[in-house]
C-alpha cells in the first residue's frame, strides 16, 4: 500500500501531523486523488512536516541497516543502501533531513521484493540519512549522518 | 526522447537483485544556471514500477533529490533465472522510458 | 697537484653525468620505493586508485558507483563516434595500431622522426587529418573527451607501458620531468610538492593522490558526469596553484605527461572512471 497516498487520502482524521501540515498549506484535500506523485510531500521544505505527513514522527527504532558513507566523496552523488531485516516490510521511505526537499523517495515493496534498497541521493550539507519502514502497519526507523563537504581536487 | 535505461538481473541466493541506471538530468528545480542566474525548472522523475513476470514488485515515488542518471537496485525472492524484469518510470514533464531484462 | 686537481674534477664530472642520467626507470623505482617505505600496507596496483587507495570509506562509494556507473550513456556517445566512418568511409580502427585495442598503455611515444610526443589525442587527429577531417581540440570534452574516453577502455587491463628510447625521447622526459618539479604559480607548487611529498595526506578537505597511477585511468567523470582528460587535469592543478595554464596539447603538457605516464609503467589501464 502506498503510504504517501492512504496517509493523504485518509485526510484531516487522521495523524494530527497530517492536519499540520495540511494547515501549513502543504497537502490539499483532492490532490492525492490527482496525481500518484505527492507534490506536497516531496516539495515541502519542512522536515518536521514531511515526517509528520509519511507518518514518520512516532516511529520505532527498527533493525534497519543505513550503509552510507561517513563523508560523502560528492554530494551530488552520495550512494545509499538501505536493508530492513523487519518481517513484513512493505515499503521503505528515504528523508536527507537537511536537504532543502528532505522527502527523496519512497519505494512500497511487493510480491516478493525484499526489504531492501540501494539508489544514490543528492546532499546538500551534512546531516542524517533516515529510513523510514513500514512493517505490519507499524513504522519503524534509522538513520546515518553523512558528512559533506565542498571542494574536491579529483585525481 | 530519453536513452533507454540498462538493467541488469542476476541470481543470488534466494533472491534476484535487479540493477537499474537510467538515463535523466534530474532537476530539482532549486538550482540556479551558472551562467544566467535563473532557476532551471524541476526535471525529475517522479515514478518507477518494476515488475517480474508481470506483478508488480515495486512502486515508487521520487523526488528531485536522486542523483542525476540515477540508480536503483532491489531484490526479489523467489525471482528465477529467465524471469523477465520490465522496469519504468515517468517524469514530471509527462516523458516516459521502458526497458526489460532477463534475470541472468 | 695538477693530477690531483684533473681527478677531482675528472671525478666531479663523473657525478655529474651519473646524476644526470639517472634513467626513467631509475626515477619511477624510486618512486614506488619511497611510497612503500611510507605506506607498507597500500600495494602498488592500488595506486591506479589514486587518493581513493588511502581511504577506504571513499574506495567503497567508488566501488558501489561503478557498479553502474552514471556515465555509461557518455562511453556509448564515444562508442558511436569511435565507429561513425569518416566521410571516405574509413575508420579510426584502421589507422591506429591493432584496431585501437590495447594501445593506450604505448601512448605517449616519442616519434623521432618529427622530435616530438605523440599522445593518444595526437595519434587520433594525425588520423582525422590523414582521412580529410579537421583535427579536435584536445581538451574538448564532446570530442576527443567522448571519443578517448571510449577508446581507452578498449585498453583495460593492458599494463602501462611508456618506452623511452634515444637522446631526444629522453630530452622529452627530461622535459616533462622538469616541469613536474619546478614550483609554479602563486602559491609555489610544483607537482612534485603535493604529489611526491606529501602523498595520502591531506590538503584541506582532500588525500594527496600518488605519481605512479595517476595516468592509469583519463579520462575521469567527477562527480559522475563531468568528463576530465589528463590534460585538462594538469590544466586544473596549474590553476589550483594560481599558474597560468597551458591550452591542452602544448609541448610542455605532452612532456609532462610523458614523464608523468612513465611513473605509472606496469600499472593497470582501467577506463573511464568515477571521481568526486
Amino acid at each position: 500500500m502506498n503510504i504517501l497516498r492512504r496517509n493523504v487520502l485518509k485526510g484531516a482524521g487522521a495523524a494530527g501531523a497530517v492536519s499540520v501540515a495540511m494547515a501549513a498549506g502543504l497537502l490539499k484535500p483532492g490532490m492525492a486523488f490527482a496525481a500518484d506523485w505527492n507534490k506536497a510531500v516531496f516539495e515541502s521544505k519542512d522536515l518536521g512536516s514531511v515526517m509528520g505527513a509519511v507518518g514518520g514522527a512516532g516511529a520505532a527504532a527498527g533493525d534497519i541497516s543505513v550503509k552510507a558513507p561517513d563523508i560523502a566523496e560528492n554530494g551530488a552523488v552520495v550512494p545509499v543502501e538501505i536493508t530492513s531485516n523487519i518481517a513484513g516490510t512493505e515499503s521503505i521511505i528515504i528523508i536527507g533531513e537537511k536537504n532543502t526537499q528532505p522527502m527523496l523517495a519512497e519505494f512500497n515493496l511487493s510480491n516478493g521484493a525484499q526489504g531492501f534498497i540501494s539508489t544514490r541521493i543528492k546532499m546538500g550539507a551534512t546531516s542524517n540519512v533516515r529510513a523510514l519502514v513500514k512493517a505490519g502497519g507499524k513504522m519503524y526507523t534509522a538513520a546515518k549522518e553523512v558528512k559533506v563537504t565542498i571542494g574536491g581536487c579529483g585525481g | 526522447m530519453a536513452e533507454p535505461m540498462k538493467i541488469r538481473a542476476s541470481v543470488k541466493g534466494d533472491d534476484a537483485e535487479v540493477k537499474c541506471l537510467m538515463n535523466h538530468p534530474m532537476e530539482t528545480g532549486l538550482r540556479k544556471d551558472a551562467k544566467t542566474g535563473a532557476l532551471v525548472p524541476a526535471h525529475h522523475i517522479t515514478n518507477v514500477t518494476a515488475t517480474v513476470n508481470g506483478k508488480p514488485v515495486l512502486d515508487a515515488q521520487w523526488g528531485g533529490g536522486i542523483s542525476k542518471n540515477p540508480y536503483l537496485a532491489f531484490k526479489v525472492k523467489g525471482a528465477k533465472k529467465g524471469d523477465k524484469v520490465v522496469v519504468n518510470w515517468v517524469d514530471n514533464t509527462g516523458d516516459k522510458n521502458s526497458a526489460e531484462a532477463a534475470i541472468g | 697537484m695538477t693530477r690531483l686537481f684533473s681527478f677531482l674534477t675528472g671525478l666531479l664530472a663523473l657525478i655529474g653525468a651519473w646524476t644526470a642520467i639517472a634513467s626513467p626507470e631509475d626515477d619511477r623505482i624510486n618512486l614506488v620505493n619511497q611510497l612503500t617505505s611510507v605506506y607498507p600496507d597500500i600495494k602498488p596496483h592500488d595506486y591506479i586508485h589514486g587518493a581513493l587507495a588511502f581511504d577506504p570509506d571513499s574506495m567503497a562509494q567508488y566501488l558501489s558507483i561503478m557498479q553502474l556507473p552514471p556515465f555509461l550513456a557518455a562511453l556509448e556517445a564515444g562508442e558511436k563516434r569511435w565507429k561513425t566512418p569518416f566521410k571516405n568511409g574509413k575508420t579510426y580502427a584502421e589507422c591506429l595500431p591493432n584496431g585501437g585495442r590495447m594501445i593506450a598503455g604505448n601512448y605517449p611515444k616519442f616519434d623521432p622522426l618529427r622530435g616530438r610526443v605523440v599522445t593518444l589525442e595526437t595519434a587520433i587527429n594525425d588520423c582525422r587529418i590523414a582521412n580529410g577531417e579537421a583535427a579536435y581540440a584536445y581538451g574538448d570534452p564532446s570530442s576527443m573527451g567522448l571519443l578517448t574516453a571510449y577508446l581507452r577502455t578498449l585498453s583495460d587491463g593492458m599494463k602501462m607501458n611508456i618506452q623511452v628510447e634515444g637522446e631526444a625521447a629522453l630530452q622529452a622526459y627530461e622535459d616533462g620531468k622538469k616541469t613536474f618539479y619546478s614550483r609554479a604559480g602563486q602559491l609555489n607548487f610544483s607537482c612534485a610538492n603535493c604529489h611526491i611529498d606529501n602523498v595520502g595526506t591531506r590538503l584541506r578537505s582532500e588525500i594527496l593522490s600518488p605519481v605512479p597511477g595517476q595516468a592509469t585511468h583519463w579520462p575521469v567523470f567527477r562527480g559522475g558526469d563531468q568528463l576530465v582528460t589528463l590534460q585538462e587535469r594538469y590544466q586544473r592543478c596549474h590553476r589550483d596553484v594560481r599558474h597560468v595554464p597551458d591550452q591542452a596539447g602544448s609541448t610542455r603538457y605532452d612532456n609532462l605527461e610523458y614523464f608523468h605516464a612513465y611513473q605509472s609503467n606496469g600499472l593497470p589501464l582501467q577506463a573511464s572512471v568515477f571521481r568526486k
